[in-house]
């Protein structure tokens, strides 16, 4: 297991017991090969998406559990409704059976890209740093993460926000193919990004941005029944907004509950290009809709009574049924999903002491 | 770059001389700064004649231009960094590029020496986008772009009204945190641009820094002058004032401020440790500070940067006036130099997008 890089940084915590990794996938999962010095301490939970009956395969020596659409309906009954299918919004499955205090998620054609030094990137290592160094939501610093190595706050930063708040999610970002829209894709095929910013930054209270599921990492404990990624897909009239979607409900929430969420590295290599055309046709709707989903965004609040994730969720969905539903009878069909959703999150997911109801058995395959 | 479509002649540059000798300083910047018009600012307190080497289009303006102009004031005090808000004052370009007299162009990470003035004007000339963030950050750089779920309506972002570098070696730390790391030094080149967000706030410090006279010019003020203040960065707070209301104001107006590239090599300078009892105030002061400077709000009839600053200057006498004479000064200095910039024909505002 690689460890930390060099001698001056203290040592990063492994969390290898308090970590897994959500993977969606359709194909093999040869790209693991790659990742196995960075992943191969972790737990893995797999979440195969599209046709139940093909075998995903795992390279050997890896420690993980496997969901196929089978098991979605298995586990979560008439609740797996709200899992899509045929899109890799199917993902969230997996972060609500984890039983982990942390989850990390990466796309099955994302691979361990370089820094510019030629050094090969531990993402896992950089997203467990962010997510276990506060954020500064607060106030902006000019120097950007000042709990890294080598950076501090600026002068004119108020001592009484240099705490921090507790980190909740973990951003990172993609060198090679770059994470566009389908218009801007076919405007601009061969562009590439190659520029390496060597920051992570809080993005501030009240802003909100885009979420790429990509590369992803976030405290389950903190924010995980917010990571719903909606209803995409198979039957749906949208696509590609599944991320986009948790991360503005998490935005929200986080900023109403007082977390911070983290932008900048990690930077993993994202080596394919999905098909611009097909791409248009899943997000057409979304690139509408998106006009009126910000608005919407920008100006939620919440009562002080949603002191809990799930409280926070469904009063946005209450919100989202009344306001959006107007927009099209999609977001009415969605806030139900939201609803469902924390139902099965919190069936799965009881609080410690509570009732105590038999858990679904989770494990479909281990090696 | 950007440099193609602005004509020298509508970019100025302010130096603060708070030094003497500005040869080498000069000479450092010289393939950058030649080619414009110069405003160097004696500090009032800087007895005897700056020595300014020879091949540049310049003026230096003295203690005695600055009386002559400002005449008889009691709340505006020009001394120290403050003296080059005299520079933005007089000057009657679009756009102003200003960086302290001890620091010096930087190199990138491959060893290549940076152009602080190109880049703060392709800062200046290129849209905000301070509504929605965008994750590869200035998407009007070279090779990004708007990522996707980034709403299209907000892809023409707005004008951008303030630049502010960044500073290699020496970064603008405040006395307690440089004494704490006296050998800490900032070698970090983070090769990006944003647009802070409108509703945040940040120091914005002076060190480094451009803006779009025209549009915000008269929102740059001496007004915070702290009881020990000094001629070292860590013993001001002068900026950083003027910075949150000039954020505020830009906020106000839906206009951008842009942090990030460009870096300046800022050489060491002063003992933390010696600022620090001086400094302190201004530790204490942001604490007061913030708060008001989060929840103030500017109403919907102001729409130039000069009513900004006077409904600015009404709200911190009403709210901070009262707790120290330190913020009762400062709201008479904003409402003052309003005054002088008008009188001065120092504006042709632009009233707010």
């Amino acid at each position: 297991m690689a460890a930390a890089a060099t001698t001056t940084r203290p040592a990063v915590p492994l969390l290898k017991d308090e970590l897994d990794i959500v993977i969606p996938t359709i194909r093999n999962l040869d790209f693991l090969e790659q990742w196995r010095p960075f992943f191969q301490a972790y737990h893995l939970i797999i979440v195969q998406d599209g046709d139940p009956s093909k075998t995903i395969k795992v390279p050997e020596g890896f420690d993980y559990e496997l969901y196929n659409r089978n098991d979605i309906n298995r586990i979560l009954g008439p609740k797996a409704s709200c899992i899509s299918f045929k899109d890799s919004a199917c993902r969230c499955f997996g972060y609500m059976v984890s039983k982990k205090k942390y989850v990390y998620t990466i796309d099955d054609d994302c691979f361990v890209a370089k820094d510019p030094s030629g050094k090969e990137i531990n993402a896992l290592e950089q997203h467990i740093r962010n997510l276990l160094s506060p954020s500064t939501p607060f106030f902006f610093n000019t120097l950007y993460d000042p709990y890294r190595d080598g950076a501090d706050f600026v002068r004119g930063y108020p001592f009484s926000l240099r705490e921090g708040v507790p980190t909740a999610v973990s951003h990172g970002l993609w060198l090679n193919i770059p994470d566009y829209d389908a218009p801007t894709q076919l405007v601009k095929p061969l562009e590439r990004n190659t520029r390496f910013v060597d920051a992570i930054m809080t993005i501030p209270k009240g802003t909100l941005f885009p979420m790429c599921g990509m590369n992803l990492g976030f405290n389950r404990e903190l924010i995980g029944p917010a990571m719903y990624f909606g209803l995409m897909g198979d039957g749906q009239p949208i696509g590609r907004y599944d991320d986009m979607w948790a991360g503005w409900c998490s935005k929200v929430i986080c900023d109403h509950l007082g977390l911070g969420v983290k932008t900048g590295l990690p930077y993993i290599w994202h080596s394919k290009a999905s098909n611009p055309f097909v791409n248009l046709k899943k997000e057409y709707k979304g690139i509408y809709w998106q006009e009126e989903l910000i608005p919407f965004f920008q100006s939620a609040t919440l009562p002080k009574e949603c002191t809990t994730v799930q409280k926070c969720y469904i009063e946005l969905a209450k919100q989202v049924k009344a306001k959006l539903g107007k927009v099209d009878e999609y977001f009415i069909k969605l806030a139900d999903a939201m609803v469902t959703w924390i139902e099965a999150w919190d069936e799965l997911n009881p609080p410690p002491g509570g009732k105590s109801t038999e858990l679904p058995n989770g494990a479909a395959a281990t090696k | 770059m950007a440099l193609e479509h602005i004509d020298d002649s509508e970019v100025d540059i302010v130096i603060a001389a708070l030094q003497s000798d500005l040869t080498s300083f000069l000479n450092a910047w010289r393939p950058l700064f030649s080619r414009f018009h110069l405003i160097i600012v004696q500090d009032p307190d800087l007895k005897g004649e700056l020595k300014i080497p020879q091949g540049f289009d310049h003026r230096v303006y003295t203690k005695s231009d600055i009386d002559q102009v400002i005449g008889p004031t009691t709340s505006i005090v020009f001394s120290g960094y403050s003296c080059r808000y005299f520079g933005y004052l007089v000057s009657r370009k679009k756009y102003i590029i200003s960086v302290d007299d001890d620091c010096l162009p930087a190199k990138d990470n491959d060893g290549n020496l940076t152009n602080a003035v190109s880049q703060h004007l392709a800062n200046l000339t290129t849209p905000a986008t301070p509504f929605f963030f965008n994750t590869l950050y200035d998407p009007f750089r070279e090779g990004a772009d708007f990522v996707r779920g980034y709403p299209f309506s907000l892809r023409s972002g707005v004008d951008c009204a303030l630049s502010c570098g960044l500073w290699l070696n020496l970064a603008d730390y405040d006395a307690p945190t440089q004494a704490l790391k006296p050998e800490h030094r900032n070698l970090h080149y983070v090769d990006a641009v944003m647009t802070v967000p409108a509703g945040t706030l940040m120091p914005i410090s002076g060190i480094n820094i451009a803006f779009n006279r025209a549009l915000v010019g008269p929102a740059l003020f001496p007004g915070l002058k702290l009881t020990g203040e000094g001629k070292l960065r860590w013993e001001t707070i002068e900026d950083i004032w003027c910075g949150m209301c000039v954020k505020v104001i830009c906020d106000h107006l839906s206009i951008g401020v842009k942090t990030g590239l460009p870096y300046v090599f800022r050489s060491d300078k002063g003992n933390p440790i010696e600022s620090l009892k001086k400094e302190w105030e201004g530790v204490k002061k942001m604490e007061e500070i913030i708060p008001f400077f989060q929840s103030v709000r500017l109403p919907r009839t102001a729409t130039t940067a000069e009513d900004c600053l006077l409904e600015m200057a009404k709200s911190v006498k009403d709210r901070l006036g009262g707790t120290d004479p330190l913020f009762a000064r400062a709201a008479e200095a904003m409402v003052e130099w309003v005054k002088i910039w008008k009188a001065a024909g120092a504006s042709h505002s632009t009233p707010g997008v």
